[in-house]
């Protein structure tokens, strides 16, 4: 297991952007950066299940999938995510549940 | 069923497999694909590596893909042998040549886009521009 995860942290570059968008009702509501789609800007057309560095970057540690609202992916391409990350999971490239 | 359909079968052999015994498998499955009419466009072995859980007490496996060409008759065979054979711990077959389709007509919706507006704003057309599409896939 430990290898895997290793190489996850350094590609997982959500954090930042979590902890902004979070803590509600804590003083006034900061200006965010309008995120916007990774997906969209580098003109993916199919996300394959077999790249596990890109699904990895999706999965933080329990192994979900990241939340679009996080990560700022448009609903086309959150939607391919999903399913190859899901596919991934089938043949046991992902976790289905990390403990 | 006459159109012909394209799949990608991964398939997961015991660890414990002999590198005889891998190639052995693979050429029977790809034997069984070519007897029922299809054919193989694509063989690649991914080699051993490490499952993301267990399957069968096994916490490796060796991954072998393959492109399949056919009707689907042959992934039904493919899929009942596999599911008696002990020695591949997981398969999976999905159909590509619908997804294949859909990316090539994502591509070239932007292309005509592109050309209709050859010097556009940046990220508000961006945005809307996915809000479209989205639109659009979700009509087809």
């Amino acid at each position: 297991m430990s290898t895997n995860f290793d190489e996850r942290d350094s590609a997982y570059g959500f954090e930042r952007e979590y902890e902004r968008a979070g803590m509600p009702g804590r003083g006034p509501r900061r200006m965010q950066r309008r995120k916007i789609c990774r997906f969209c800007i580098d003109k993916v057309d199919y996300i394959d299940f077999k790249d596990l560095k890109l699904l990895q970057s999706y999965t933080p540690e329990r192994g979900k999938i990241l939340p679009r609202r996080i990560s700022g992916v448009c609903a086309t391409h959150q939607r391919m995510l999903a399913e190859a990350i899901k596919r991934a999971r089938n043949i046991a490239l992902l976790p289905y549940a990390a403990d | 069923m006459a159109e012909k359909r394209t799949y990608e079968v991964v398939f997961i052999i015991d660890p414990d497999a002999e590198d005889a015994e891998v190639m052995r498998l693979t050429e029977s499955v790809q034997k069984i694909i070519t007897d029922q009419g299809g054919s193989i466009t694509k063989t690649e072995m991914m080699g051993k590596r490490q499952l993301a859980y267990e399957i069968n007490h096994r916490r490796n496996g060796i991954y072998v893909l393959l492109e399949v060409e056919g009707s689907g008759a042959e992934i039904a065979e493919l899929e009942r042998r596999m599911r008696v054979n002990d020695r591949i711990l997981r398969y999976m077959t999905i159909r590509v040549d619908e997804d294949r389709r859909r990316a090539e007509k994502l591509k070239a919706r932007r292309a005509r886009k592109a050309e209709k507006r050859p010097t556009a704003g940046k990220k508000r057309t961006e945005e809307s521009d996915t809000e479209a599409e989205e639109a659009e896939s979700e009509a087809a």
